[in-house]
């Protein structure tokens, strides 16, 4: 893997920001089509989400299988950023209970934050000149 | 917050076309490679969805 052309204190802010908001990246390096996109698809399915009930992680350890769920799961949510922050901070709290609609919450949620990291990785491709 | 009830095929179509739509926009580097991209994945959510859930139906018995 080669070495990035920029330094760190360039595109930590940028990337930082796509995390905070998805889509704010993009939306800095003017491709604000590709912002608005990637800042609805992951908003609507955080929101989806939130109204099937899914549950969030909070970081478990025991046994691998346990820690790689949730401690993978609480990094899914974390990446969310501004949404997964102002949800927590809201109060919402859902207790992870059996049901489909349930389980596929519970998915989008961290599902959502996972193509927050696609975007992540995209801003920090094209801030660094990887990507044109 | 309004609650939703979607069923497996509903939740599995609305995840299949955020996700496609946002795996267009960051792997391709053309307007027109990252639409056909987004199609490409989509057909591959569905081809898996249906896939796999037929594979379970003949597989329950």
């Amino acid at each position: 893997m080669s070495k990035p052309n920029v330094g760190i204190a360039q595109w930590l802010p940028v990337v930082a920001l796509a995390w905070l908001v998805p889509g704010a990246g993009h939306f800095l390096l003017k491709r604000t089509t590709r912002a608005a996109l990637l800042f609805f698809c992951i908003l609507i399915c955080f929101l989806a989400g939130l109204m099937m009930r899914g549950a969030l992680f909070s970081p478990q350890t025991g046994d691998l299988f346990t820690t790689v769920i949730y401690c993978g799961g609480f990094i899914g949510n974390l990446a969310n950023g501004i949404f997964y922050l102002l949800t927590i901070w809201l109060g919402y709290s859902q207790p992870d209970v059996a049901g489909h609609v349930h389980d596929y919450g519970t998915k989008f949620l961290v599902g959502a934050g996972l193509m927050n990291v696609l975007a992540m990785v995209d801003v920090y491709e094209l801030v660094t000149g990887r990507k044109t | 917050m309004p609650k939703m009830n979607l069923s497996h095929l509903e939740a599995s179509l609305l995840f299949a076309v955020l996700c496609s739509v946002v795996l267009g926009i960051v792997t391709k580097k053309t307007d027109r490679e990252r639409i056909s991209y987004g199609l490409y994945c989509f057909g591959c959510f569905l081809a898996a969805l249906f896939g796999l859930g037929w594979l379970m139906y003949f597989g329950h018995g």
